[in-house]
């Protein structure tokens, strides 16, 4: 027979397994501060590039005619994306090996599928939208996409996504409702709400 | 009043298959090298504790290949959860018993 503390370590044990093994825990709060930075600076750059030299806050009636414009839109689009994924990569690698975990296990590869699905809906779904010149709401239906991906993979991740997504949701729908504003929401959305996002998983869990 | 003792799970006594059970409780299926990184334990070791789990038929076992190297997949059965709460219930009470 055991020693009771053996089985006190036994119960403790059990509490860890359930949580770790469900958790991705690697995720680099850093990393969610930088994806911020990035959108913020994307957005700068669409800025300039669309309403310039009206103020931000204007309200834009017009929309994007030039194809040109909207192909250098792309271009900072899939920039900010790449540098956003890679930079959480580098920082989640180096996080995992802090930890002595692996980045890449049954848990990630769950948690991608679950984001994948919402997002690779909404991507194909947006896209329909530009084709038919719907500009106006393609930034409100990134954000709300983007919140129901992350809702549907926090089941894998900290609580806080959960809040996250939440947020994006809320912003999105504003952002449906006020379309002209589109830029503006979406340097919300994607910088602000991360940077915050990211700072506090920093400070929480990171430090 | 029964002795919590004799309630406890002969099979789940060993921490190795107790983390096992835990891990497939609360996700749908794990595989091999993923369990292996977890528990931190050797090849050898986890295979053994897995084959003994897999006798109690409290999990099944589901081999395939992926880019032609073996991934193992395993899935808790009705049986096995029957019988990680039974042990779950019965550490507690021992435990419990303890303290007062």
């Amino acid at each position: 027979m055991k020693e009771i503390h053996e089985y006190e370590k036994d119960l403790a044990s059990i509490r860890t397994m359930m949580e770790r093994s469900g958790k991705f825990i690697s995720l680099s709060g850093m990393s969610g501060v930088m994806a911020g930075i990035y959108a913020i600076v994307g957005a700068v750059a669409a800025y300039r590039m669309v309403y310039y030299p009206d103020s931000p806050l204007a309200y834009r009636i017009e929309s994007i005619e030039e194809a040109s414009i909207l192909t250098k839109l792309g271009v900072i689009a899939i920039l900010v994306l790449a540098a956003s994924i890679g930079t959480g990569l580098w920082l989640s690698n180096r996080k995992a090996i802090k930890h002595d975990t692996k980045l890449w296990n049954s848990t990630t590869k769950t948690l991608m599928i679950n984001l994948a699905i919402p997002l690779v809906a909404g991507g194909l779904f947006i896209l329909i939208l530009l084709n038919a010149g719907h500009y106006g709401i393609a930034a409100p239906a990134c954000l709300i996409f983007y919140g129901l991906a992350l809702i549907n993979a926090s089941a894998n991740l900290y609580d806080e996504v959960r809040y996250l997504g939440y947020c994006e949701i809320i912003l999105g729908l504003i952002a449906a409702y006020l379309a002209g504003y589109g830029l503006l929401f979406w340097t919300l959305g994607f910088g602000v709400l991360h940077i915050v996002y990211g700072a506090v998983m920093y400070f929480r869990y990171d430090k | 009043m029964k002795n919590p003792f004799d309630q406890l799970d002969k099979t789940l006594e060993h921490r190795v298959r107790l983390q096992i059970m835990s891990v497939l409780v609360s996700n749908n299926s794990y595989d091999f090298n993923s369990l292996k990184d977890l528990l931190g334990v050797t090849d050898g070791n986890l295979a053994s504790h897995i084959k003994a789990l897999e006798k109690e038929k409290y999990i099944t076992v589901n081999k395939s290949f992926v880019d032609r190297k073996p991934n193992t997949k395993y899935k808790i059965t009705e049986r096995g959860r029957q019988a990680f709460r039974k042990h779950l219930d019965a550490l507690e009470a021992v435990v419990k018993n303890q303290k007062i």
